[in-house]
């Protein structure tokens, strides 16, 4: 049973160089542009994903680890609604409203698996547990089983090898748009930036200015005391991780306009450099899971232009556990609680 | 879990309560343990001699519903088996008797190896043995080096630090051409054979024999830590981090400690593992593989060194008993952790009850958003 890791987006990225020396700055400033959009594109993707664990661990100081498959549930939604439509054996690129209407269903359907998969997590791993009061550490056991669970259902019962999104004839997302310097921005740049960014301003807004933000909130920053003052705390934990799972299935949705295909173990690694990317902002907080996604698919592309693409993933966990040694409060180091977005 | 709480909140009462309930359970299950203190001395020895011959013995009788019908039941003893229990035992000391959730420990397993290819083939041709040993000191200077930086945090973060640790050592020997890049390291040599002892492709008797060995005598070095300073160190820091350090406990010091002897038996299974397998690739030391060994130790009993080493035997073998569920393994194991998380937290032979020791599960401290601050990081009184 061979099972890779390595991720099949890297293939997407700028090409390789063949260079002795261990950095190369020459294809660093070359592929300058490229690799900041790439990495700000993939950067929005960690971000999405990381609101998952900013906002549980805000509310309940729990890792959740299954995030990751949560959000590859949702690349398979996407996957899904195509197979609804049919649209393999649709020939030409369709237009206008047939276009919102694929979509909006991607998008829909990623929401729902995703959404649907936090839940039924929430329901069924985190909450007998809290019942029984357990220790932190039992929780990310559980946790973890869960991720593997998941992740091994889709290996095991469905397939193991990678799913192309039929999408190229839909619509092409990788049509030009404009260039910066030499480097050709496409449309699936502009979609992922675009959309992360939409997404997260709804959510802040969310989180900010609704009955249900604030009873998160309040039960971020005390969840006993919210208790005696009327919350129903287990109602917004349930609501925090749906929330968590409506930004995961985003983040999948945009993900297969991106990468435009999925596999049953694409989140592992998205996950833990989404979490990084978590820790890198300051767990627990909205807007640094913003920077810091920004920031991490930055670091590793720019990374990867300077030492090569092979060390993209070495270069993401070294900043995971630098940040961890050097300021684990990450950048902006405020929780759910106390921010304001 | 008769955890008597603590004593400022709970009335007294409740303590006793606590205390009787705790005692009916005491009597009424988990007694294998006090049943086999009740057996005179003799008794004991001698069972425990039977035993240890019977399993020695286990290729050659190669009993009829245990043993494998897809696979060479010696082959799976000495290939997987012993490995799984090395590296559940070393775990155990880390995770078990320590409390430090270590998700990356699938990386000194591939150093160890990695140590006996580089030495034996890829770079030099020492002695088997030799490299073994010299596998275990770099597998343990490797732990202390992680350890030292990383021991500052707690719980979970520790958890997502070692993983990344143990990705990034999996990653490196990807990418380094020095350590065999993707095609990882070819013909390690396998030990030389003493006396009636062979190491040979089809010979996979005497790896059992030679790694049962390194079983039983990994399990007497850690009952002797166990009952030592150190071991009572390791119970005291688990339990309650802060107590231990106020009761002027070098906590930093015995952390890096387990994390150390710890890593030198994952370097162990990793040296006996390429030793037996001769050939080894970067993608044997994947993240999922560091899962599967916190599944033995989590299934056989957190801080049992038995149930480690049922945990570690029930995880190489079942999946090869069973063969149908090969490739659905990895999904039964993740339900499994899900399920004992919920129903059964202490595992199937849960820690020795009694005589003074812990009781319980190891890491009922630190219930959920209580008594560490947000982040899980010892502020000041991370180093000893």
């Amino acid at each position: 049973m061979v099972r890779h890791f390595r991720p099949f987006y890297v293939a997407v990225r700028a090409r390789p160089f063949k260079h002795r020396s261990c950095m190369n700055f020459t294809n660093f400033i070359n592929t300058f542009w490229a690799n900041t959009i790439s990495g700000l594109s993939l950067g929005a993707i960690y971000a999405l994903i990381a609101l998952g664990y900013t906002l549980v661990y805000g509310v309940l100081r729990l890792i959740n680890f299954a995030n990751s498959e949560v959000f590859m549930l949702g690349t398979f939604g996407s996957l899904a609604a195509l197979w609804i439509l049919g649209v393999p054996s649709a020939g030409a690129p369709k237009a206008g409203i047939a276009l919102l209407g694929t979509l909006a269903l991607m998008l829909v359907l990623s929401i729902l698996f995703s959404g649907g998969a936090a839940i039924l997590l929430e329901l069924l791993a985190y909450r007998p547990l809290r019942r029984r009061n357990s220790p932190r550490l039992v929780f990310l056991i559980s946790a973890i089983g869960a991720s593997l669970a998941i992740a091994e259902a889709v290996g095991a019962f469905g397939a193991r090898k990678r799913e192309e999104y039929p999408f190229g004839r839909v619509w092409n997302t990788r049509k030009n748009l404009f260039k910066i310097s030499d480097f050709d921005v496409q449309v699936r740049h502009v979609m992922v930036i675009g959309g992360a960014l939409i997404m997260m301003s709804g959510l802040a807004l969310f989180v900010n200015k609704t009955r249900l933000g604030r009873g998160m909130r309040a039960v971020a920053q005390d969840a006993e005391t919210a208790r005696i003052l009327g919350v129903n705390v287990d109602h917004v934990i349930l609501i925090t991780f749906a929330v968590g799972g409506v930004m995961a299935g985003g983040a999948a949705f945009l993900y297969a306009l991106f990468f435009e295909a999925t596999r049953y173990n694409a989140g592992f690694l998205l996950g833990v450099k989404a979490f990084t990317a978590a820790v890198l902002g300051g767990i627990g907080n909205i807007t640094g899971a913003l920077v810091g996604g920004l920031l991490l698919g930055l670091i590793e592309n720019w990374g990867a232009g300077l030492f090569g693409g092979q060390w993209k993933d070495v270069i993401a966990f070294a900043v995971l556990v630098l940040v961890l040694m050097v300021r684990p409060t990450g950048l902006f180091g405020e929780t759910l609680g106390r921010s304001r977005a | 879990m008769n955890a008597t709480p603590s004593g400022d909140t709970t009335p007294k009462t409740v303590n006793k309560i606590t205390e009787l309930l705790g005692a009916t359970r005491r009597r009424k299950g988990l007694g294998i343990g006090e049943k086999w203190n009740a057996l005179p001395k003799q008794a004991r020895i001698c069972i425990a001699l039977v035993a240890v011959a019977l399993l020695y013995l286990l290729p050659w009788i190669n009993p009829p519903i245990i043993r494998t019908e897809d696979t060479d039941f010696a082959s799976l003893l000495a290939g997987t088996v012993v490995p799984y229990v090395l590296v559940a035992l070393g775990l155990n000391v880390v995770v078990g008797m320590a409390g430090l959730l270590d998700l990356g420990y699938v990386g000194f397993f591939a150093v160890g190896a990695y140590s006996v290819g580089v030495l034996t083939s890829k770079h030099a041709s020492l002695p088997w043995f030799l490299a073994m040993f010299i596998a275990i000191a770099i597998s343990m200077v490797f732990g202390a080096i992680l350890g030292a930086p990383t021991l500052r945090l707690r719980g979970d973060y520790l958890a997502i630090v070692t993983l990344g640790f143990g990705e990034i050592i999996r990653l490196s020997a990807q990418n380094f051409g020095w350590l065999g890049a993707s095609e990882g390291i070819s013909s390690i040599k396998r030990p030389p054979s003493i006396g009636p002892l062979k190491f040979t492709v089809l010979e996979n008797k005497g790896y059992w024999v030679f790694g049962l060995s390194l079983i039983l005598l990994t399990v007497f070095l850690i009952s002797l830590l166990e009952t030592s300073r150190v071991g009572r160190a390791w119970t005291a820091i688990r339990e309650d981090e802060d107590a231990a350090e106020l009761m002027g406990v070098p906590t930093f010091k015995f952390k890096l400690w387990a994390f150390a002897i710890g890593a030198a038996v994952g370097g162990l299974a990793g040296a006996f593992y390429a030793g037996k397998l001769n050939t080894i690739y970067p993608r044997d030391f994947e993240v999922q593989k560091s899962i599967l060994f916190l599944a033995a130790v989590v299934l056989g009993g957190l801080g049992n060194r038995w149930g480690a080493i049922l945990g570690g035997f029930l995880v190489a073998y079942l999946p090869e008993r069973f063969r149908f569920v090969s490739d659905k393994r990895y999904f039964f194991f993740g339900l499994v952790l899900m399920i004992m998380m919920i129903f059964r937290p202490q595992g199937l032979l849960p820690r020795r009850l009694g005589r003074g020791r812990a009781k319980g599960i190891d890491i009922r401290k630190h219930r959920a958003g209580e008594d560490e601050d947000d982040l899980g990081v010892v502020r000041s009184s991370g180093r000893g």
